[in-house]
């Protein structure tokens, strides 16, 4: 596997679906950090045939990364120190998603207001629910 | 400063808060002159980007009988909406003219952008097809008042229950109240949504769905009629065949309870019977009597001033509730 070398503090997002890496990146607002990211893609993976990998050199207390649980259940995070692997990070699903899907219902006043956020609230935990906080529609992934 | 109230969806307040709200209203409608001053120098900006006459003029009562003042607008058509202005800036602007806003807008969730940036509080005059709450607490306050108690009732609603916002809304706040039976009248085409009926379910709620008035009509102590609109049907033959069905005339009313009473949203068309008019039981009338009511408890609610004149009405009227 090619190595883009270690890191000695951050964390490494594994087993991103491959070719999703890319949007990994945006939603979690990578592009707009200060600091070393590593995009890997199509690396070999024994269990998914191919994945993305994200190795990141900051503070991981700086993202909010529950959306990962959002976006990728499958994905995992570890939290590196000093060059190792310290924790596995579990995550739990954000109570409020904010302008990372949007609303596809044509009434919502969403589609006319500008500047307007997409937020999307959870409104039930077990079934992974999300509604549109203006108009109440739910939240269907495209599949 | 206390956190700002709006009033977005039916149950944005608590069964006690509305409790609360509704002995206002009734105290109001006991004692309406000494409600007659109580907004004086007040201003509600009744915002509406569609037509909505009746609703309108319902708040606008509402805020006169208080001895406030109304300004806004009654179509967005004419207004600064139509120039392209956002919600959020209109309201902002609202914020320094009025100390309350009432706001129809035809996109859902408007509303909630307006109550996000102002300075004052906002009602929901209604969304779209998503909430009109003052309706809902129209038809609480009207059963409250009428049967004397939001709990141990059967309640039959009638007709287009697939599309009627109001209906939905109704016994979605319904359903905090205790032992409550539901008596859905509809054609197979107009049923009560499975998202309703699930709802009920979870809740352990009892349900009945029929499609004719009078199998159901001696159960009932509560009819709430809707009206059948022409367009909700496939075809000219489906509608004929079927509205007279849901056509309440004093030959079905003598099947009913002496006491049941009639309530409908108003404006109505064909579905209750002029002849019903003028029997004790029908309520619509009343119905939006109420309406004004509860809209001036929810003005003086939302300023924060209601403790204080309830107070006096409590002295005054001790017991009588
Ligand atoms: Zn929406």
């Amino acid at each position: 596997m090619l190595n883009v070398g270690k890191i000695e503090e951050g964390f490494v997002l594994d087993h991103i679906k491959a070719g999703k890496g890319m949007q990994i990146y945006r939603d979690l607002g990578l592009d707009k950090l200060d600091s070393t990211v590593a995009i890997i893609k199509n690396a070999h993976s024994d269990k998914m045939g191919k994945k993305d990998i994200l190795k990141v050199e900051c503070d991981v207390n700086a993202l909010d990364l529950d959306i990962i649980a959002f976006l990728d259940h499958s994905i995992t995070v570890n939290v590196i120190k000093d060059g190792e692997i310290i924790e596995k990070r579990a995550l739990t699903l954000p109570k409020m998603i904010k302008n990372v899907i949007h609303c596809h219902n044509p009434r919502c006043i969403t589609s006319i207001e500008q500047g307007l956020p997409h937020i999307f609230i959870l409104t039930d935990e077990e079934k992974e629910l999300y509604r549109c906080k203006y108009c109440e529609e739910k939240y269907k992934a495209k599949a | 400063m206390e956190r700002l109230r709006h009033l977005m969806s039916p149950t944005d307040f608590t069964v006690e808060e509305l409790d609360h709200l509704f002995d206002v209203a009734e105290d109001i409608r006991k004692n309406m002159a000494d409600y007659a001053h109580k907004c004086d120098g007040k201003i509600l900006a009744t915002c509406f980007y569609e037509p909505s006459t009746r609703t309108r003029l319902s708040f606008e009562s509402a805020m006169l009988r208080l001895g406030g003042k109304v300004l806004g607008f009654a179509d967005g058509s004419n207004s600064s909406a139509a120039k392209g202005e956002s919600v959020s800036d209109t309201i902002r602007v609202m914020s320094y003219y009025a100390d309350i806003c009432a706001m129809r807008h035809p996109k859902e969730g408007a509303p909630m952008v307006a109550a996000e940036k102002s300075l004052i509080p906002v009602i929901n005059g209604g969304d779209g097809g998503h909430q009109h709450p003052t309706q809902t607490l129209t038809d609480l306050l009207t059963i409250r008042s009428l049967y004397g108690s939001l709990n141990n009732f059967t309640i039959g609603l009638c007709g287009d229950l697939k599309f009627g916002r109001t209906v939905h809304s109704l016994i979605t706040a319904l359903t905090r109240y205790e032992n409550i039976n539901y008596v859905f009248i509809s054609p197979e085409e107009l049923k009560v949504p499975s998202y309703i009926k699930e709802m009920l379910k979870a809740k352990n709620i009892p349900y009945k769905q029929v499609t004719t008035l009078e199998e159901v009509m001696p159960d009932l102590d509560i009819l709430y009629m809707t009206r059948v609109q022409k367009e909700r049907f496939f075809n000219e033959e489906d509608y004929v065949r079927l509205k007279d069905f849901y056509i309440l005339d004093s030959q079905k009313m003598k099947l009913a309870k002496e006491k049941m009473f009639i309530m409908h949203p108003l404006p109505r068309v064909n579905e209750i019977a002029v002849e019903i008019d003028d029997d004790p039981r029908a309520a619509y009338f009343r119905q939006s009597e109420y309406g004004v009511f509860v809209r001036m408890a929810l003005i003086l609610t939302l300023l924060d001033m209601t403790d204080e004149h309830m107070n006096q009405g409590l002295l005054r009227h001790p017991g009588d509730m």
